[in-house]
């Protein structure tokens, strides 16, 4: 049986709400599990949830408002996160800044066409002594340097899709 | 990330386990008047005593208590809780469960920023661990009662979340919206339970106290603030990172150990803390002095003080929680006059308005964040008036 987006959606949620139970303190892990697989938080998963943890949906909105790390936009697979803050700003974080959007064409808020990458400004990341500092995802990178932006993007590019390491090496097996 | 070395730290030559055993073979009241004796203040800068905090939550009266461990280290230039929890989680675990059993807490939770998620596969390998060790669980070290397990919850990227209330606003599943105080969270706190909330410095410090003895840590600081303290350094200095110092430790004392003896101010505290220039060099960084999480950012003579100004302010506009207006729009006010002193277009007499807001906001709004996010303003505009006035025109 071909089961729908919708349907694959609900059986998620369905999941989560199980594991972290069906109350309004279970509310921002799901929504930091459904972030993290879907790269956003769409109207109907806010239905979904509201309906689960029998709050309104405009309860969840007011949530995902809140928080830098949720959205109801799409985000590309990639958030890289550059810190903003003052320690980073000495150590020359506006040239990294440069350097990201240019190699991504895109600017700060922006995400990649492709949807691969979503570029933001981040507060104080505490790696203020090994600065300019960012985030990828989950991961951080420190001391970066516009040189070593373009290594960093082409590793995240060959982590998926058809770039992927794996895909390249399915290809000349 | 570079390693770090631990064993610079007073926390390597504590036996992990002693403190929690002694705890053990103790009295609940026992615990908290050690941790009372050792005069230890909370660790995330705003210094209160930790024994009167766990006092006040054990002696409220309720089926349920919590002990939370507030590891949302947001605050600008502060990582001293990102190394402690890499390279000594076992001693933040204990204290954390040290202060649950003294509290009567069966249930910690430590609310771990969204930043710092790579470390969470770490806290949680040491926590698995833990109860294998018979750390954590039912009957911790075979006592029987004394039941006491931790959970890791993790932040979505808000500042104001390390403000307590926020925070457990926010492990309710809501916004992280502040909560008037009274009533405060070891009377009212986690669905309404007593609890405490401590930073993950402070339990560290307690796990140490239990095992070295209130003695040991009274003896080091000032009376007024006793013991040692992690300090994050970064900024204009030849070698950042995190150190250890005795609390009463002066500036100029802390810059000469850090390679940063040039500098013309020291942001102390973060963002919320305060500028100090050199002249001040001689003042204390104490509670009763200059108060601090631990957060040095050292400026160098090429800074320009209003761009420092600038970077606050802009902070503090995007992390205001927007729920009280003297935050939400005091911040924005400020920002704006940062930009016409950069223009060159700012008259004495509007700074001396803005000094009023800056100093409205300290008693008007609601919590912390508010009160506090004025403060490099101000002092920035008071020390460095012959720097940020008449300039020439800058781009804002």
């Amino acid at each position: 049986m071909i089961q729908t987006e919708q349907e694959k959606l609900r059986d998620e949620i369905v999941a989560l709400a199980e594991r972290y139970g069906r109350n309004r303190g279970a509310l921002i892990p799901i929504l930091q599990e459904i972030q993290k697989k879907r790269f956003q938080i769409s109207d109907f998963a806010m239905q979904l949830i509201a309906d689960m943890l029998d709050i309104h949906p405009v309860e969840v909105y007011s949530v995902i408002s809140f928080y830098s790390f949720l959205d109801f936009a799409p985000k590309g697979k990639f958030v890289i996160r550059l810190c903003r803050t003052i320690s980073c700003d000495m150590q020359g974080k506006e040239r990294v800044a440069r350097q990201l959007e240019n190699d991504l064409g895109i600017n700060f808020g922006e995400t990649t066409p492709d949807g691969k990458f979503t570029l933001e400004w981040a507060n104080c990341l505490g790696m203020c002594d090994q600065g300019p500092a960012m985030l990828i995802n989950d991961r951080v990178f420190t001391e970066v340097t516009p040189e070593k932006i373009h290594e960093i993007l082409e590793e995240c590019r060959g982590t998926f899709g058809i770039f992927s390491v794996e895909n390249q090496e399915g290809r000349s097996a | 990330m570079k390693a770090s070395n631990p064993n610079k730290y007073s926390f390597s030559a504590v036996e992990p386990g002693s403190g929690l055993k002694k705890a053990m073979e103790m009295k609940r009241s026992e615990i908290i008047a050690e941790v009372s004796a050792s005069g230890l203040k909370g660790r995330g800068g705003a210094g209160f005593p930790t024994g009167v905090k766990w006092n006040l939550a054990a002696a409220a009266q309720a089926e349920q208590k919590y002990i939370i461990c507030n590891a949302d280290e947001g605050e600008p230039g502060t990582f001293k809780d990102r190394v402690l929890l890499s390279d000594f989680a076992d001693l933040v675990f204990e204290g954390l469960t040290i202060g649950g059993l003294a509290i009567g807490a069966d249930k910690g939770v430590v609310y771990l920023r969204g930043e710092y998620t790579y470390l969470r596969q770490h806290l949680e390998a040491v926590l698995r661990r833990r109860r294998e060790q018979g750390l954590l669980g039912e009957n911790v070290l075979g006592k029987d009662g004394a039941n006491f397990d931790i959970e890791i919850r993790m932040g979505s990227g808000a500042y104001v979340c390390g403000e307590e209330t926020a925070l457990i606003e926010s492990l309710e599943g809501h916004r992280g919206e502040p909560r008037n105080r009274p009533p405060f969270p070891v009377d009212t706190g986690y669905f309404n339970q007593p609890t405490s909330v401590n930073n993950v410095e402070t339990l560290a410090w307690a796990a140490c106290i239990l095992a070295k003895g209130a003695n040991w840590f009274k003896k080091i600081g000032t009376d007024r603030s006793t013991g040692l303290k992690l300090f994050s350094v970064s900024g204009d200095v030849e070698n950042p990172g995190v150190y250890e110092f005795p609390m009463g430790i002066s500036v100029a004392q802390l810059l000469k150990e850090v390679g940063g003896e040039h500098a013309k101010a020291v942001q102390i505290g973060g963002a919320s803390g305060h500028c100090i220039p050199a002249v001040q060099f001689e003042r204390a960084i104490a509670f009763e002095d200059i108060p601090t999480g631990g957060s040095i950012i050292v400026f160098g003579p090429q800074r320009d003080m209003l761009d420092v100004a600038k970077n606050f302010m802009e902070f503090f506009v995007e992390e205001s929680c927007g729920q009280c207006t003297p935050c939400r729009i005091g911040n924005v006010k400020l920002l704006e006059g940062v930009a016409m002193l950069r223009e060159g277009r700012c008259s004495m007499h509007y700074i001396k308005e803005l000094r009023l807001l800056g100093e409205t906001m300290q008693v008007a709004a609601k919590c912390g964040l508010g009160q506090s996010s004025s403060n490099a303003f101000l002092s920035i505009v008071e020390n460095f008036k012959d720097e940020i006035m008449g300039r020439a025109s800058q781009p804002a």
